[in-house]
């Protein structure tokens, strides 16, 4: 009897760390989200497929090109923000300032386009991705065992978060950001290249997309269907967050992470669902989103 | 008056139709003619984008679908009951997705509809990933025996007529000015006094029923209410269909329903089936950048342009 309360706590601890794992992923893809829906106005309905390709990145550049981990959560974000960049200057410029119906539907298509062809050429049952020598291995504590990769990513994620939130809140380019999603129109009377800002902001915000996937690589298996799934609950956090400030974007993410952790402890079945009863929550009691600048 | 004349002209083609074509193809075109015109109503009119209308046309799905082969409901008791359930939740849903506005009011409703998408995977009564499978027809008002295909057709066509029909009235009545005054100008609706949530709300909650109503209908043709229904794959296609055929038209969503389900019909039958998310992907941005009236929407333009060149042809007299 006296060892039920220690197993429990075991399984407690257990599922606040996944919780929190996966609430590294959701802030890095909300983050991305409203950094680009700042500026460009538009919800990026292919971040999901971004955060796919970087997993499959990940994958590709292991089986293909022998590049390991760390060449990868080097390299793979910087050519997602890459492809990011090509989409930017390709289809979402021409249709800029049409309103933003228009950018959910064509982003929207590209996320179809891509998760299509990954589906035709590797199948949806997933594909492992092994786990870096160096993280291999965990941490005994007395309340959980710390599996050293988890502790990685959260720290990863976490410190990536801060050094986004430092460059976009301390720098000048950062400062040129906020101004511009203020007002664009007095930031090109001044001189400054808006549409260069538009496409290095578009990039940014995929990149961070692209780092997660190469992250989540290694804990979930890597599946064309991983993106769509991990976007639509993304959505919801945003709307529970609002996507006015970037460190809102953060804490919702980890927060609703967390939450789902603790469901998943306690009440596995609504599991799935309980982020979206939380969005239903705030949308009831404040409709504007947790983090909601005054109008 | 020319309308008029087309409209009678359609509904000449579609009695006949069935002679010519496959019914079970023509029925599939007009469940989701109907689920897109139910759609079209909310965005076309209402300039409200749901992107969670496979919710309501998986609930009038299932609960159909349940009714009939649990309860033994007839169908037309059955239809009513999807309707309403699909109604009812609209009614939820659309409270809630109102509160906010524009990407955010999108991105609502798709969480909604996800939530839905994960009840009808788990909940005791729905064959989780089987879904409910031989749904029986029944027979209408205990006289009509619809295991016939052609019973069937025309009982779908009547179903279609009469939501197409109620859309028309709902356009053009008060209601529908006030509603197009709001999608134009939301700012100044509110200065004249129109609630606008209410009003947004009671168009929400039909384009909810009639999106059950394709639903119910579509699981009587089909025996058959699955996951797909309730998927956000099907959200979009919705939305894809309406674009296709052209967004704010009565006709449209009819004609984008009849394109899609042709392209997936083409594809499905090759080697190309893997390819259907592919090419829908690459119609919405075709439609996205190059095509935005639709097909419909498109109509009037080609035939003054070509009026124009007609004229230009012709001797001076």
């Amino acid at each position: 009897m006296s060892i039920f309360p220690e197993i429990n706590l075991f399984g407690l601890f257990s599922q606040l760390l996944v919780g929190m794992i996966n609430g590294s992923f959701y802030a890095l893809l909300s983050l991305g989200l409203a950094i680009i829906f700042g500026l460009l106005r538009i919800i990026n309905f292919a971040q999901g497929a971004f955060y796919m390709l970087g997993a499959f990145g990940a994958w590709l550049s292991l089986q293909f090109l022998g590049l390991n981990y760390w060449w990868a959560l080097l390299l793979v974000p910087v050519g997602v923000g890459l492809l990011g960049t090509l989409l930017e200057r390709t289809l979402i410029r021409r249709i800029s300032g049409e309103g933003e119906l228009y950018s959910l539907l064509l982003t929207f298509g590209v996320a179809l386009i891509v998760q299509g062809l990954f589906s035709k050429w590797f199948g949806v049952s997933g594909l492992p991705y092994q786990v870096p020598e160096l993280l291999q291995g965990g941490i005994r504590l007395p309340v959980m065992y710390l599996p050293t990769y988890r502790v990685w990513i959260l720290l990863l994620s976490l410190g990536v978060c801060l050094a986004a939130w430092l460059l976009i809140e301390r720098t000048r380019l950062g400062s040129y950001l906020r101004a511009g999603t203020e007002n664009p129109q007095l930031m090109k009377a001044f001189g400054i290249n808006v549409p260069l800002i538009v496409t290095l902001t578009y990039s940014f915000g995929v990149a961070l997309a692209g780092l997660a996937g190469v992250l989540a690589a290694p804990v979930y298996s890597v599946s064309p269907l991983m993106g769509s799934n991990i976007l639509i609950v993304v959505f919801a956090i945003v709307v529970i967050g609002s996507m006015g400030s970037i460190g809102g974007a953060i804490l919702t993410g980890l927060g609703m992470g967390v939450i789902e952790g603790l469901t998943k402890y306690f009440y596995p079945e609504a599991s799935a669902t309980v982020i979206f009863l939380v969005m239903v929550l705030v949308l009831i009691f404040k409709p504007a989103g947790l983090f909601a600048r005054a109008a | 008056m020319n309308k008029r004349t087309l409209y009678c002209a359609l509904v000449v083609l579609a009695l006949l139709a069935p002679l010519a074509v496959y019914p079970v193809f023509l029925m599939k075109v007009l469940c989701f003619g109907l689920f897109a015109c139910a759609f079209n109503l909310l965005l076309g009119f209402g300039g409200l984008l749901s992107f969670g209308h496979a919710a309501f046309l998986g609930t009038g799905a299932y609960v159909t679908g349940y009714a009939m082969s649990t309860w033994g409901l007839t169908p037309e008791i059955g239809l009513l009951v999807g309707t309403l359930a699909s109604a009812a939740l609209g009614l939820v849903y659309g409270a809630l997705a109102v509160r906010r506005e524009g990407i955010y009011f999108a991105m609502v409703t798709l969480a909604l509809a996800q939530l839905m998408f994960f009840v009808y995977l788990q909940a005791p009564f729905t064959g989780g990933e089987d879904g409910l499978q031989g749904i029986p027809r029944g027979q209408l008002l205990g006289v009509v025996d619809l295991q016939s295909n052609m019973a069937m057709y025309y009982l779908v066509l009547a179903i279609f007529s009469g939501g197409f029909l109620l859309i028309h009235r709902t356009i053009h009545s008060p209601f529908g000015q006030v509603l197009k005054a709001i999608r134009d100008n939301e700012a100044r609706a509110i200065s004249l006094g129109y609630q606008v949530d209410r009003y947004k709300l009671l168009v929400f909650v039909i384009s909810a029923a009639l999106a059950g109503l394709a639903g119910a209908t579509k699981t009587l043709v089909f025996q058959l209410a699955s996951l797909n229904d309730v998927h956000w794959l099907m959200s979009g296609e919705v939305v894809l269909m309406t674009l296709v055929g052209g967004m704010g038209t009565f006709l449209g969503p009819l004609v984008g329903a009849g394109v899609l389900v042709s392209v997936e019909h083409a594809l499905s039958s090759g080697t190309l089936g893997a390819y259907v998310h592919v090419a829908m992907g690459m119609i919405f941005v075709l439609c996205v950048l190059l095509f935005r009236r639709g097909i419909v929407g498109e109509f009037p333009h080609l035939v003054s342009k070509l009026a124009k060149g007609i004229r230009r042809r012709l001797p001076m007299r």
